[in-house]
């Protein structure tokens, strides 16, 4: 038989990282230009929007809690409808430290909601994560829906329906404080933080280990078959995102000074699940791009038509859904390729 | 006698009532062309997932090299040496080639667990991917979507990402099913170029190919080993051509 084809190993030859394919491979990770544009809207509206820097803050905090989810459900495929159940346990996690006047220096506050965030997604991600589909969906429910009713029975401590209020958050760097009234602070801050956990996401999902979750996501029997580890990487990956998720739970109640019940909402979960359906899934920007129009247009919306606005942000979801399965970012593709057919190698 | 690979033992297994495969006893050599063949729901299928270990036997045990592997998870069958292909794709659809057969090499020499360096950092990873396009004639396809390609080629992929493991045993379940009869000879000089060394079992129902590919064949009846000889004994033997061959339509 052929001897040449018998030797998979690889001989030096340069011209095989040179095709195309390879060369795609190789780059896929290397910064665009356009991945600068989030951060200079970021600091631009920091400068033209002075009296929106609570909205400004809420929406980072969104897009990371998008980001999140993105990386369990958009990447590794995991189908959750519970996610706030971390979002809220790092929350709580930081509403409780503060409002019993335990700790209150941020920074290491966020750390610690990463960790019960983490510990709760590593505790129930290594039950839920044997199931899939729609056992996996109400699972995941079923972890936040018993969250949420243990801060509720916990009243002594979690103030339970009435919550954490006015909590006491020391500055950050002992320097900067949280004042209410101007969230300068609490908008740089957050960007900081979001900017920070946004580089290692993005890491993440272009390393091997990403890929291997896209592998998970794309074909489960096959990820078996070529010997992966299916169900650790699983965990893993949701240990992170709930971290993650944990962390923009504390941001959400140090920059509000206040958490409750709603943390832990099935709406809460819901809505960050449509906005990142709305961004587009899987595309790292997606979260971005979702929590953008879907809070620009809540705020709209709700402002020209108190009554009846979620109407028209019901309408925009059907349009999605039926015209626009990949998103904002997936029409955005489909424009893209339109108008720039593929150069020619 | 070359070398035993892969061998089971009395390997039977049970759905309920409905007995798939009983007390069967095969051994499977270094270097082997091995074909198995039989008449729909004999049982082949059930066969390569108990080998490969994606369903655990009833009874009965599978030894690799002489040890026994029965109560290996199928990931780690896999680091052992057995690779499989599937009847019906199962490939990354949504990823490029290229990529398909990375995750594959990527997961075979340890870097799959990397957090914290690009892809594009393993260039051994993409190198040797490439290598293995270039081998199975399907670089020129490697920067394209999976689920773009012809049917065909597709079932290359099958096989690539399988041959990215570097298996000591590959077992093909049916590599050329549905595949149109003018394609498969892309899919036979794959697997005709296999390195040498290489332990293959291949369930087809294309005699054409079975008899071109194989020197042993077995041949599976209700769950059960019924005959096995080289190509020449199962077509001249006469029971074979009555239970099964007649069927098949090779008179």
């Amino acid at each position: 038989m052929n001897s040449k084809a018998a030797s998979v190993e690889s001989t030096p030859a340069a011209g095989r990282l040179d095709q195309e394919a390879a060369r795609a491979l190789i780059r896929r990770h290397h910064l665009r230009w356009w991945e600068a544009l989030p951060w200079l809207a970021a600091a631009a509206f920091y400068f033209a929007f002075p009296d929106y820097l609570g909205f400004g803050t809420t929406l980072m905090i969104t897009i990371l809690f998008a980001l999140s989810l993105d990386l369990a459900l958009g990447y590794a495929g995991i189908i959750t409808l519970g996610h706030a159940a971390f979002f809220g346990a790092g929350a709580y996690t930081v509403g409780l430290l503060a409002f019993h006047n335990i700790w209150t220096e941020p920074i290491t506050s966020l750390v610690l909601a990463a960790l019960a965030g983490a510990a709760i997604g590593l505790a129930s991600g290594l039950v839920l994560l044997r199931t899939q589909g729609l056992t996996l969906l109400m699972l995941t429910l079923c972890t936040m829906a018993l969250l949420q009713e243990a801060a509720n029975m916990a009243h002594d401590y979690t103030g339970g329906f009435d919550g954490l209020p006015s909590l006491d958050i020391a500055p950050v760097f002992g320097r900067f404080e949280f004042n209410p009234l101007y969230p300068d602070t609490q908008y740089l801050y957050t960007l900081a933080i979001l900017f920070v956990c946004f580089v290692f996401i993005r890491t993440l999902v272009y390393s091997p280990f990403g890929q291997s979750l896209t592998g998970i996501r794309e074909n489960l029997l096959r990820m078996h078959a070529v010997g992966a580890p299916v169900r650790r990487r699983l965990v893993v990956c949701y240990t992170l995102s709930a971290a993650i998720a944990g962390i923009a739970g504390g941001l959400w109640a140090q920059t509000n000074a206040y958490v409750n019940l709603s943390a832990l909402d099935l709406d809460r979960a819901a809505t960050v699940l449509i906005i990142l359906i709305l961004g587009g899934y899987g595309r790292l920007y997606g979260a971005f791009a979702g929590a953008v129009v879907y809070l620009t247009l809540e705020h709209f919306l709700a402002r020209f038509y108190p009554t009846a606005w979620q109407l028209g942000l019901g309408l925009l979801l059907v349009l999605v859904a039926l015209y626009a399965r990949n998103g904002i970012l997936g029409l955005g593709e489909v424009v893209w390729r339109r108008f720039r057919p593929r150069r020619a190698t | 006698m070359t070398e035993l690979r892969l061998e089971t033992r009395a390997l039977s297994r049970r759905f309920g009532a409905l007995v798939a495969l009983q007390q069967i006893d095969f051994k499977l050599v270094a270097g082997a062309r091995h074909a198995l063949i039989g008449p729909n729901g004999a049982g082949k299928t059930t066969f390569i997932n108990l080998l490969a270990g994606a369903l655990p036997p009833s009874r009965g045990s599978v030894l690799l090299k002489g040890e026994d592997i029965t109560a290996k998870t199928q990931a780690e069958r896999v680091k052992l040496g057995i690779a499989r292909t599937f009847q019906i794709n199962r490939l990354f659809r949504g990823l490029s080639v290229l990529e398909n057969v990375c995750i594959s090499v990527a997961e075979r020499i340890g870097a799959a667990p990397n957090m914290f360096h690009p892809v594009g950092r393993r260039k051994d990873v993409i190198e040797e991917s490439m290598h293995l396009l270039e081998v199975l004639k399907l670089a020129p396809d490697a920067p394209r979507r999976v689920s773009e390609l012809p049917y065909g080629r597709q079932r290359l992929v099958e096989i690539a990402i399988a041959i990215g493991l570097k298996p000591d045993v590959l077992l093909l379940d049916e590599p050329a099913a549905g595949v149109p009869s003018a394609e498969s000879h892309i899919i036979l000089d794959a697997i005709e170029h296999l390195p040498e060394q290489i332990a293959i079992l291949i369930i087809e129902h294309d005699m054409d190919l079975v008899f071109r590919f194989a020197k042993r064949v077995t041949v599976m009846v209700g769950g059960a080993l019924f005959a096995e000889g080289t190509p020449r004994d199962i077509e001249n033997n006469p029971e074979v051509r009555a239970v099964y061959l007649g069927q098949a339509g090779r008179g």
